[in-house]
């Protein structure tokens, strides 16, 4: 059994006849449910539930409330290399976009470190791109090593790896995992992934499940929104969240809703995610899994950051740069996609002490 | 007559104990404290950043109160042990909350796990407050690796749903001869008053006091009604009958000569 039967049992679900047939009355009907069902959770994300939003919104923030308290952990990513063998239609980094790749140096990622732990921040996420010869986990290895001094908690958010090889990192201080599907429905998958080891679907499927196993605390999974119908990879994320907590109870659990942003290959997305429909997918989650984890990137704006915030926002980015080596290196090089709320951990801290949140910058430490 | 709760080789006259996690600003901690009166505050390692004074917890917990760390995010023996060393070296002297918790959905400890580590901890000198279950077999064994007070649960942390093991406790504490200190689930002063009038030697209250719309107000409600609980046990509440006393059914003959 993997997260993979889950998905069949459900591939080939008419969706649209499902949301046809729930009604407000029975949105209601959830919304007074201790613990919801899968089916309820879909029922959730359906245009009948829009009708209810206020009420969801409602009980999404004393849920929060009551789990989390009045707390946002912050963190920043830090790119360590963008060299990638995949062509992915949607990604800034694919192998086919003439940008220039580099990586970072152990001397040069530990000036970026001091940059980033100079603003108080102890967890960080480091990305590469999927490249086994240009950044291979003997690389990310060393980079931990390096990081461990400045921070206390790592997570990675690279290709996916072997068990064996997430126990090594593990072992080297890396205490997170985050791993968009970034696309559930596995026949739009492999249009959207046109060449690279990245088209195997299972692959990158099992992967956060390898981790789970490997004994990784945390773990971060998410669909890319905009790639294909919201509603069907909300219900899909969820439904993985889910499935990775009940069979892993003691790794931490969260969920993105990254929404796609512009970049340099130009890919428009394929389907609008409105505000709206950003926000219902946060709360429909928060119903189903109240304890599991919610992260906001700097992909959404300043403005409705500070909005998504008392909704079901359990964690978000500060102070982010999408370009490796973009904190120390004076020219500005391309990102993996443009961010769109560039406030600094400062800014970030005073806004969260506004609005009446605790910003937290440290949650875990490396125990070693 | 002075009540005087002697724990963890420290003389207290306050039996409420609070945490600090969910408030809105660690600023709050001071003022919550002192409309709460607690004298024990629980502190989770975790959250502890001792780089960055303005965010630093421990900055914000006045001089008089005893800091009781918590070995929160443990998922088994192993980690609890070593966060509880973390505390030590840290400074946070010799008390240690054991909070083993391996599900991540409701939150409940797990007991097997908090006994192993209570043992070690206990037979390093440390002053051993376990989390746990409610269950008579687990707290004898607590009791046996030397802790120095067991914590059972009311209901699920964060819950607020009250004493859901109202009888469990009841028979720790009949049985067990440490001081037992119901943790989490608490959310209303009455509930707390309950527990103490019950026979609790202390309660511990978190959630319901950092996310009520009042921390402040709340804090001190709930010192009120430990009081209130205290002094009610210690009074000896008059017996209760189910049937008013001019009845006995059953026994009235004897006195009909």
């Amino acid at each position: 059994m993997s997260f993979y039967q889950k998905y069949l049992r459900y591939r080939d679900f008419d969706f649209n006849e499902f949301f046809n047939s729930v009604t407000v009355a029975e949105v209601g009907r959830i919304l007074d449910k201790h613990r919801l069902s899968e089916l309820d959770y879909l029922a959730l994300l359906s245009p009948a539930a829009e009708d209810l939003l206020e009420e969801i919104a409602q009980r999404a923030h004393r849920l929060t409330v009551q789990h989390f308290g009045r707390t946002i952990l912050l963190y920043t990513p830090m790119y360590l290399a963008n060299y990638c063998v995949n062509r992915c239609v949607y990604c800034g980094f694919a192998a086919h976009n003439q940008i220039k790749r580099e990586k970072l140096t152990l001397e040069e990622v530990e000036a970026e470190a001091r940059v980033i732990a100079a603003t108080g921040l102890k967890h960080i996420l480091i990305l590469t791109g999927e490249s086994r010869h240009h950044s291979p986990v003997s690389y990310i290895r060393d980079c931990v090593k390096v990081l461990k001094k400045y921070f206390t908690s790592i997570s990675i958010e690279i290709y996916p790896l072997e068990e064996a090889e997430y126990g090594e990192l593990i072992a080297a201080g890396v205490d997170g995992l985050t791993l968009y599907q970034e696309v559930y429905n596995e026949e739009v998958y492999g249009q959207l992934h046109l060449a690279g080891p990245k088209r195997d679907y299972l692959w990158r499927l099992e992967a956060p499940e390898r981790a789970c196993r490997a004994g990784i605390r945390t773990v971060n999974v998410g669909a890319l929104l905009g790639l294909h119908d919201w509603r069907s990879e909300a219900f899909f994320t969820g439904l993985h969240a889910n499935y990775l907590q009940n069979r892993y109870t003691d790794v931490e659990v969260s969920i993105s809703p990254p929404r796609m942003r512009p970049h340099v290959g130009g890919f428009p997305p394929r389907v609008v995610v409105s505000d709206k429909n950003l926000v219902q997918y946060i709360l429909a989650f928060r119903l189903f899994m109240p304890r599991g984890g919610i992260t906001l990137s700097t992909r959404e704006s300043a403005t409705l950051r500070d909005r998504l915030l008392p909704l079901g926002i359990t964690k978000m980015s500060a102070g982010s740069c999408t370009a490796v080596g973009g904190r120390v290196k004076g020219e500005e090089p391309v990102g993996q996609f443009d961010i769109s709320d560039d406030r600094d951990v400062r800014a970030m801290v005073s806004m969260l002490y506004k609005q009446g949140y605790q910003p937290v910058f440290k949650d875990w430490q490396t125990l070693d | 007559m002075k009540d005087v709760f002697h724990i963890g080789g420290k003389e207290l006259t306050s039996r409420l104990f609070l945490g600090t996690g969910k408030y809105s600003s660690n600023q709050m901690i001071p003022s919550i404290m002192e409309a709460s009166g607690a004298q024990v505050v629980t502190v989770a390692m975790r959250r502890v950043d001792t780089d960055f004074e303005e965010e630093n917890i421990l900055n914000h917990i006045p001089a008089h109160c005893v800091i009781m760390p918590n070995t929160s995010g443990a998922r088994n023996a192993r980690e609890a042990v070593r966060i509880a060393r973390l505390a030590r070296a840290a400074g946070c002297g010799d008390w240690i909350k054991i909070e083993v918790i391996s599900d991540n959905r409701y939150l409940l400890p797990d007991n097997y796990e908090t006994i192993k580590a209570t043992e070690t901890l206990a037979a390093e000198g440390f002053k051993v407050f376990p989390y746990m279950s409610p269950d008579l077999m687990v707290a004898k064994e607590l009791e046996k690796a030397g802790a120095a007070a067991v914590m059972p649960l009311g209901a699920p942390i964060g819950s607020n749903r009250g004493l859901k093991t109202k009888e469990l406790i009841r028979i720790l504490i009949e049985e067990i001869s440490l001081p037992i200190i119901v943790d989490a689930g608490i959310g209303k002063p009455s509930e707390a008053a309950e527990a103490m009038e019950m026979g609790a030697a202390a309660v511990l209250v978190n959630t319901a006091v950092a996310t009520a719309r009042d921390p402040v107000v709340m804090a001190r409600a709930f010192g009120l009604a430990v009081q209130a609980g205290r002094a009610a046990f210690l009074a000896g509440p008059g017996a209760t009958r189910r049937y008013a006393s001019a009845s006995s059914p059953l026994t009235g003959f004897l006195r009909e000569d």
